[in-house]
């Protein structure tokens, strides 16, 4: 049974990757760089990995713990968007969104440990 | 030059990162994937701020992928520990398998 989950896994985990590769993706942005869209797009599967942890878990720790690394990707999220669109204001949505993140979770974790926001 | 060390640069953080967050949808534990995810995955994202650094150079954009490397450093350490002593002071249970838990028997050393 465990086996058996462990092959199903590797195989979506393998589909999703090759389609990735193989496949040119339909974006919205105007992408000068093809192996950066690639990178962008596997950036995007590892958020999806985050999304279903909080989907998941059995615990509310779990939620928060992966809450708190879907806000360190989207710094990463931000910093490859900047390159191939030459924005450069990217990297500052990413900086802001990093510092609620950091707040934010300190705050979720005092709320775990059953005090209140105030002492 | 700048910019193929920059991408090699890129592509190490996205190996990191990749494997940070299977290990936080394979590991069984709250501990294990906050030790898992935490670490590879502050150090990914700060291997792709520094290649952003690499592309742009000494800009405002490349200025600003350098404080943001230094402000994940000091803050993701921080966001982790307490969110370990709050899984902990909540009551999470350790894995099954687990071999010692010494910040219970600290807990109960103190007076």
């Amino acid at each position: 049974m465990i086996r058996l989950r462990w092959l199903t896994g590797v195989i979506i985990i393998g589909i999703l990757l090759l389609m990735i590769i193989y496949y040119r993706l339909s974006s919205l942005l105007e992408w000068q760089s093809l192996l950066l869209e690639r990178c962008f797009f596997i950036l995007l599967l590892c958020g999806f990995f985050c999304l279903w942890r909080i989907l998941k878990g059995p615990t509310p720790a779990d939620r928060v713990v992966a809450i708190d690394i879907l806000g360190i990707l989207i710094l990463g999220f931000c910093a490859i968007l900047g390159i191939p669109t030459g924005r450069d204001w990217y990297i500052d949505i990413g900086i802001a969104w990093a510092l609620q993140s950091f707040i934010s979770t300190l705050a979720l974790a005092k709320y775990l440990e059953g005090r209140d926001f105030d002492e | 030059m700048n910019e193929a060390v920059g991408l090699f640069f890129i592509i190490l953080g996205l190996i990191f990162d990749f494997f940070g967050c299977l290990g936080l949808i394979r590991l069984p534990d709250v501990y294990n994937r906050l030790q898992a995810a935490t670490k590879s995955v502050t150090l990914g994202t700060c291997s792709i701020l520094f290649g952003l650094f690499l592309f742009k150079g000494l800009t405002a954009a490349g200025i600003k992928a350098i404080l943001a490397t230094l402000f994940l450093i000091l803050t993701s350490p921080v966001a982790a520990h307490a969110l370990a002593r709050a899984a902990h002071k909540s009551g999470v249970k350790l894995w099954s398998n687990s071999v010692c838990d010494k910040y219970e028997e600290d807990k109960n050393a103190l007076p």
